[in-house]
């Protein structure tokens, strides 16, 4: 595939994805689509180019379910979530905005948009007092750089040198907002570039290029070089929400980004460069059986109890007033 | 074993300290007992020690690293909290005046106290928020008491100290919680009066209220600075023949609704005072509780004394705190004086 970035960070050692890895990545991607496509209420691009972290520590967005798989949270338990069962990740009390799997790595996902940042820079300054070379990644879209809580964030997270790596997912819209006409300057890299920190635009349609992006931008953050922003260019290919209107997006751009979903194109790309049809095909088969697997296992677990309504709302029970 | 294990007296060994003091000796106990804990907050390193002061001198004894003066930015200073919380630490953030949590309050609300919930409790955020709060002339913004805010977010405990050795004592309570906990230092009482504070570990659990001063008649209950005013009062009324119960409640949550029920089936009569505003305030929740489960005992409606619904002005021909009139006032006519 061919990266159209803008700019790529001067890369210190590139790594290029192993053929194991970039099947890990398909395999991601198909599930997250999967899952996506299944789920009601999802949107199918939010989660694409996190498929291709690989990452110690995240924090996520209220879209957070392609983050959440690509992270290696259990499937089904993170399905479960999705309709509030008790099986689910949080126990069916957080639900599709709230996912995680701390012993995965994926640490907390936020409803509010943008203020997954400043907790991610406090994951980060745990990972440096820790002094394990561990890194933290904190996603978002493009609409979260308009906020306060993220510049706050990347000033303390470069002030600080913390090994953190932001990763923004421009698909060019703000809910119903285009970039143009809400941000003043739509280079996203270059605000960030602007505190001091390495800044990176990355064509996020191009799993190899972003896999590549990332590995560099991890590598320094563990070595100590501290946080990169990268902004990886895509564009939304559905609504805003499941069901609202899409049509004030324009035709030809519509299309265009459509032509290059790195779903099939991926697959083609793969078939390219020494994957065979049959081994995609089991590939796609397993993945669709897995994904499968995961909404009977969901719709089979109960809801939870109405008695643990007061459960974890303080470590002790007792202390809830008035239940 | 420890020399302080062997000797009970040096265990109970007692400084005479202002609270600012008294809460610079459990941090500083606390950071030399766990490092895990670690400070976030504007000017809190040295020379400055924070605008209060109580952490003088951590950050040279447990570095910067650990006491970190941040950019002004209450948002990335809670939030990072937060992180740091779930990143195995025990952060304390200071927020430098209780307005201020506004600034941050997305954090506090919708993170830290949601987290152990909303993650069916694989999230806990042990946290320690420290703020303060006076009734300086200051103007609007620097002064407001907002506890009845945080006490309405199921998820936030609120510690409000009366004084210097229970600001110590609970202030060792919230680093060692694994619960969000707001932290309230009144600064009409951070340097003075002093009073004898243990020098060594000192631990006041959270949600056990203080009878302050035993009454038959009527029961005050109250927090924080109010806690000198009421028992001013109440010595003054027993020589009047009044005999009033003074309840220092220490944490508004968890709240010991259990000893004011008690006291209060006990004088059959209640008056809550606080330097909140007055209207939605701790108060209201506090007469509606007595009231609820003691109407058939009471002689008399619970009445509530605060500050009134304006913002706080800034001339001194403008009162705004209750005072002691105040409160006397309200203790009579609830004696029907």
């Amino acid at each position: 595939m061919a990266a159209a970035a803008t700019h790529v960070a001067e890369s210190h050692e590139s790594t290029d994805p192993s053929p194991e890895v970039l099947r890990e990545m398909y395999r991601l991607m198909r599930i997250i689509t999967g899952a996506s496509n299944r789920a009601s209420g999802e949107v199918r691009a939010g989660g694409l180019a996190s498929a291709f972290y690989p990452v110690r520590g995240l924090v996520s967005t209220y879209r957070s379910l392609g983050d959440a798989i690509a992270k290696g949270a259990s499937l089904r338990r993170v399905v479960a979530e999705l309709y509030g069962r008790s099986d689910g990740v949080c126990g069916g009390k957080g639900g599709p905005m709230h996912l995680h799997d701390v012993d995965a790595g994926f640490v907390t996902s936020t409803g509010i948009v943008g203020s997954g940042a400043p907790i991610a820079v406090g994951l980060a300054i745990a990972a440096q007092l820790d002094g394990e070379g561990r890194a933290v990644i904190s996603t978002f879209g493009d609409g979260a750089t308009s906020i306060g809580a993220v510049h706050e964030a990347l000033n303390m997270a470069a002030l600080w040198r913390l090994p953190v790596v932001f990763v923004c997912q421009n698909n060019q819209w703000g809910e119903h907002t285009p970039l143009a006409q809400y941000a003043a300057n739509p280079n996203l890299a270059e605000r960030a570039r602007s505190y001091s920190m390495n800044a990176v635009q990355v064509d996020g349609f191009d799993p190899i290029a972003t896999y590549r992006v990332l590995d560099d931008a991890l590598s320094r953050a563990r070595a100590g070089g501290g946080p990169t922003f990268v902004e990886a260019l895509t564009y939304r290919l559905t609504g805003h929400s499941g069901s609202a209107d899409y049509s004030y997006v324009p035709r030809d751009e519509l299309e265009a980004a459509l032509q290059r979903d790195p779903a099939p194109a991926f697959r083609t790309w793969l078939l390219g460069h020494g994957a065979s049809e049959q081994e995609l095909t089991e590939l796609d088969a397993a993945v669709d059986a897995e994904v499968a697997d995961a909404f009977d296992f969901a719709m089979a677990s109960p809801l939870p109890s109405p008695d643990l309504r007061y459960v974890d709302v303080f470590a002790d029970r007792k202390v809830v007033p008035l239940t | 074993m420890t020399l302080v294990e062997e000797s009970p007296a040096l265990a109970t060994e007692t400084k005479p300290m202002a609270m600012v003091a008294a809460l610079n000796s459990a941090l500083d106990i606390a950071m030399a007992a766990d490092d895990k804990i670690v400070m976030l907050g504007e000017d809190i390193a040295d020379p400055n020690g924070g605008v209060l002061k109580i952490s003088k001198g951590l950050s040279t004894k447990y570095g910067t690293d650990r006491v970190r003066a941040t950019p002004i930015a209450e948002t990335a200073i809670v939030g990072a909290a937060v992180g740091l919380a779930l990143g195995g630490y025990r952060p304390l953030a200071e927020i430098m005046f209780m307005d201020f949590t506004t600034v941050c309050i997305d954090q506090i609300v919708n993170h830290a106290a949601k987290l152990r919930y909303m993650s069916g409790g694989h999230t806990p955020v042990p946290l320690t928020i420290h703020t303060a709060v006076g009734t300086r002339r200051y103007g609007a913004q620097h002064a407001q008491n907002l506890e009845a805010w945080f006490m309405h977010i199921p998820g936030m405990k609120v510690v409000i100290p009366s004084g210097p050795k229970d600001a110590k004592g609970l202030l060792a309570a919230c680093l060692a919680d694994d619960d969000p906990c707001l932290f309230i230092e009144h600064i009409d009482i951070a340097f003075t009066p002093k009073e004898d504070v243990p020098v060594g570990e000192y631990v006041v659990p959270l949600g056990q209220a203080n009878i302050v001063r035993r009454g038959d008649d009527v029961t005050v209950i109250t927090y924080g600075r109010q806690v000198a005013t009421a028992a001013a009062v109440a010595a003054e009324l027993a020589e009047q023949g009044t005999s009033v119960e003074v309840i220092d409640l220490r944490t508004l949550v968890p709240l010991d609704i259990e000893c004011v029920l008690n006291s209060v089936e006990r004088t059959r009569r209640a008056v809550v005072v606080h330097d909140a505003h007055t209207f939605a305030g701790p108060g209201a929740e506090l007469a509606s509780e007595i009231t609820e489960q003691l109407f058939g005992d009471l002689l008399a409606p619970v009445l509530r004394v605060g500050a009134g619904s304006s913002p706080i002005p800034f001339a001194s021909s403008m009162s705004f705190h209750p005072t002691a009139d105040d409160l006397r006032r309200a203790v009579l006519q609830v004696m029907g004086r």
